[in-house]
């Protein structure tokens, strides 16, 4: 289906239908619905609508359908893949007042929430409990778990305990038809078919639009400790975590910052990183207090190999917390260093980290372009950032050409183009060279089966 | 003045502050209007990207925009969470020059309140003292508690008057000297104070507790009578003419050659006194001047810090132990990023157990006359703010803004809270005067403060 302008007509039934306070159409409303945090997609949306109950999620669904509109899910739009700007014609349907918990089962440790629920008010849920849910993006005080799912979000706890994905148990859809679906249990096993929740977790809101969650939940680990190593060269901090992931240690968090970005975040809010080096590991592990101390010296070992600059251990959680606030600002704060920031997302398996990053300071050199890099190295996943401007065509050019480079390159190391952003408009491009023509036919179908007439984020992942 | 014009529009603003906002959404939490409404328009990205539209001819200036200007608080806290560094306090003030100037809101009532209070009262210290003892002898014969009861006067009138601060008994220049010097220790530095105007009306008792503190700390204090308003008022709400004017008059109060320092106490005149430079175009001899005031400007809690004030010792363990709790104004902590000044200074009080207040960074809704102009929204930040200072359990609310004071203080009273609210630096001058109950004072009309237990 094309997306057409509906009629006048069609609009006045839209309008007729939603209370004022619930449908929002003037421009002054639509304009901050144009965007995520993604660099260079705009596009104001016809109307945004709050809904207050599955039926209106309904009702919209056939009005898009009849008037050749489409459907954009949105939770707090800090998504980075241009998978909430809207289309054209796009009706916004934003979920951002679903913001209720549910229930919690402490007997089977799970919590059921509405998709608008912000991530921090998850995992402030179940600290209360002395319980732990793991999955931590960066922008967690706001994102929301319906964005999460939307995104199989990640975050620097990736590592042990893996992504959103992992911590799922059931969704509540509704499918572009309009049909009312329950998919996943409370039960921590589940053989019986295809595990159809799975489908739509990192479906980005392209094949339904999700209205409630639950979650799993987890005890909260006892003890924690976080390191500060720091080193003369990338390669070296690389090096040091395939070491470490060589030894089979799996601490809870494994991240890396360059220099620039150390810069930034410095000038946010001072830390406390170290001011000479090139690049830092902070390390984090969590457990049983004894299993802790005995993971930290293995580790403390292992990076003593590739002679660290130096070396901190944060015991106290007020300073464990604060290393950790500033590790999630990176992204924003690299901003400070240029007028358009475009953050990339690549993960290659970690043996071949080292290389990744060696590739991709010769790709910088090469085109000219400046790029930091941070990254959940313990997960393999790069991000680095294009330091560029919107307004120089030319450097925009060389941008584009590098950050395809470097894709391929993530490609041919076994990697993905993406390990937690998502795909949306931003690498939807770039998706054809990680599947051959099969494998894609076979993604587009399934969209094909569960939204025949292209009703939800048309557009995003793939055409 | 066309430079100053220019650096206060969005169609001629730097493009670059605009731009630097990169929709990361790492405001939202902090911004108090979208975290009611959830809707983006009233959020700071939101207002930023409308700004945008305007600054690059997407959009025209329209109703709307500017009443969602106005919706917004002002209160910073946006600016504190924002890691990219984006100056929302200059695309605020330049998207409400440019509403102004557009007269896009202007109605005959509007007119009138804006003519009144902004451009006539709080522009004359003489006008804005005439008014206040008007108003004095109209709280002080009890006229006030009969306006409710009169029927020829309408509702929102009414309700307008309930709104007026009480009067103290005495201002500024009738509790302070215009040179006080430490009576028993010598001087250590030369400071100025500023008395500010709502303060100066309704709370010189902490302009003088002020005054009392500086002298403890070997300040010689200049304070010259009739100082009047800072500016700070007309500046945030798009008068920045009148603001400049005001900045020129008050530079001219003080020697400034002489002084080490000028003081501020009230968080929301320190945020503005502290950029006067920004009101002159760059190379004119008014912007020299400025830039020579705003390296001395101090907020007190900061000054004491810097100065390393001395801590009262109290032995006498029959004083009283209050619990005491502290609200951020937001021109302290988000405006100036003093935060940790007057915890150190209430933390230095013996006997006291200080309790943090959760989200004593969140605005408590009073933001200059915005709990006149929006009160349904001023009113939901209140009560959150009040159900917050509950749960400390504290007798002691501490803020230094007056505003936040007068605020607070009302919503305090309307729940029958028995909390007191008081200006930090009064508490120091009381522990002070506990201290040393022996030294002479040069106070004078001084009412001593009752502390809870």
């Amino acid at each position: 289906m094309v997306s057409k302008e509906p009629t006048d007509e069609a609009l006045r039934s839209l309008i007729d239908h939603f209370p004022k306070s619930s449908l929002l159409i003037s421009k002054e409303d639509l304009i901050p619905y144009s965007f995520d945090a993604t660099a260079t997609f705009y596009q104001p949306p016809l109307a945004v609508l709050f809904p207050s109950s599955i039926a209106d999620i309904q009702w919209i669904l056939q009005w898009a359908k009849a008037n050749h509109a489409c459907i954009l899910p949105r939770g707090s739009g800090t998504s980075l893949s241009g998978a909430v700007v809207p289309q054209k014609n796009s009706i916004v349907l934003s979920m951002a007042k679903w913001n209720k918990i549910l229930e919690i089962d402490r007997n089977n440790l799970t919590i059921l929430v509405e998709p608008g629920v912000t991530t921090q008010s998850v995992q402030e849920e179940a600290d209360k409990l002395s319980l732990f849910y793991p999955p931590d993006p960066g922008s967690y005080k706001i994102s929301t778990i319906g964005g999460n799912v939307g995104h199989n979000s990640g975050g620097i706890r990736g590592l042990k305990y893996g992504v959103t994905r992992n911590y799922v148990l059931g969704l509540e859809v509704i499918l572009p038809t309009g049909q009312l679906l329950w998919l996943g249990n409370k039960c921590m096993k589940d053989s019986a078919g295809y595990s159809l929740k799975d489908l739509f977790i990192g479906s980005e809101g392209t094949l339904g639009i999700v209205s409630k969650v639950l979650l799993r939940l987890i005890p909260k680990p006892q003890e924690r400790q976080v390191i500060l190593a720091s080193f003369s060269t990338l390669e070296a901090a690389a090096e040091a975590t395939s070491a470490i992931i060589n030894a089979a240690l799996i601490p809870s968090a494994l991240e890396f910052l360059d220099r620039k970005t150390i810069d930034c975040i410095e000038q946010y809010n001072p830390a406390g990183f170290p001011k000479e080096s090139e690049a830092v590991l902070l390390i984090e592990s969590d457990g049983h207090p004894q299993a802790v101390r005995d993971e930290i010296v293995c580790i403390l070992k292992v990076l003593q190999l590739y002679n660290p600059l130096d070396i901190k251990i944060a015991e106290e959680p007020k300073d464990q917390e604060q290393l950790w606030k500033a590790r999630k600002v990176a992204f924003s704060a690299l901003a400070r260093k240029a007028p358009t920031v475009l953050l990339e997302d690549i993960t290659v398996p970690r043996s071949a980290l080292a290389e990744m990053i060696r590739k991709i300071q010769q790709i910088s050199s090469q085109y000219g372009v400046e790029i930091a890099v941070y990254a959940h190295m313990g997960d393999g996943n790069l991000h680095p950032v294009f330091l560029a401007d919107e307004q120089n065509e030319d450097l925009m050019e060389k941008v584009y050409r590098a950050m395809k480079e470097i894709f391929l390159y993530a490609i041919k190391l076994g990697g993905t183009i993406t390990g937690e952003h998502g795909v949306g408009l931003a690498k939807k491009e770039f998706l054809a060279y990680q599947y051959n023509k099969e494998e894609f036919q076979l993604l587009k179908s399934i969209k094909k089966i569960l939204d025949p007439d292209n009703l939800l984020n048309p557009g995003k992942i793939f055409d | 003045m066309n430079n100053l014009n220019s650096r206060f529009s969005l169609l001629s603003l730097d493009p670059t502050i605009i731009q630097k906002c990169i929709h990361c959404g790492m405001c939202l939490p902090s911004c108090p209007t979208y975290q009611e409404t959830k809707i983006e328009r009233n959020s700071p990205r939101g207002r930023i990207s409308l700004m945008r539209a305007i600054a690059e001819k997407r959009m025209d200036l329209t109703e709307l925009f500017a009443h969602e200007l106005y919706f917004c608080l002002g209160c910073l806290a946006c600016q504190t969470a924002c890691p990219v560094g984006v100056d929302y306090k200059t695309l605020f003030e330049a998207s409400r020059q440019d509403i102004e100037k557009s007269q896009i809101l202007n109605n005959p009532l509007r007119q009138i309140a804006r003519t009144a209070l902004i451009r006539f009262l709080f522009r004359s210290s003489f006008r804005l003292r005439t008014f206040g003892k008007m108003l004095r002898v109209y709280q002080s014969i009890g006229l006030d508690r009969l306006v409710p009861y009169l029927p020829f006067i309408p509702a929102k009138l009414k309700d307008m008057m309930a709104q007026l601060p009480p009067i103290a008994s005495h201002f500024s220049s009738e509790l302070i000297q215009p040179r006080e010097t430490p009576f028993h220790t010598k001087v250590r530095w030369k400071v100025g104070l500023l008395t500010g105007c709502v303060q100066d009306l309704v709370y010189s008792k902490i302009n003088r507790d002020t005054v009392d503190v500086l002298l403890y700390n070997g300040c010689e204090v200049i304070c010259p009578p009739h100082q009047g308003c800072c500016g700070s008022l007309h500046a945030h709400n798009g008068e920045l003419k009148t603001a400049q004017l005001l900045a020129q008059k008050l530079m001219d109060a003080f020697p400034l050659n002489e002084l080490d320092a000028l003081i501020t106490n009230a968080a929301g005149c320190g945020s503005h006194l502290k950029h006067f430079s920004n009101l002159f175009p760059p190379g004119t001899p008014w912007r020299k001047k400025a830039e020579e005031w705003d390296k001395k400007v101090f907020d007190i809690h900061e000054w004491l810090v810097k100065i390393g004030f001395s801590k009262p010792k109290l032995t006498d363990t029959s004083q009283p132990q209050p619990v005491v709790t502290y609200h951020d104004a937001c021109h302290l902590c988000h405006g100036q990023k003093i935060k940790n000044e007057p915890r150190i200074i209430l933390n230095s009080l013996p006997f006291i157990r200080f309790v943090e207040l959760e989200e004593s960074d969140h605005c408590c809704g009073s933001a200059g006359i915005y709990n006149i102009l929006q009160p349904e929204m001023a009113h939901k930040l209140l009560n959150k703010k009040i159900a917050k200072i509950k749960q400390t359990a504290a007798s002691i609310l501490c803020t230094a803004n007056p505003g936040c004071l007068l605020f607070i203080e009302k919503g305090l009273k309307k729940q029958q809270l028995n909390i007191q609210t008081v200006h930090p630096i009064s508490l120091l001058a009381q522990w002070y005067k506990m201290a040393n109950p022996g030294e002479p004072t040069p106070q004078k009309n001084q009412e001593k403060l009752a502390i809870p237990k």
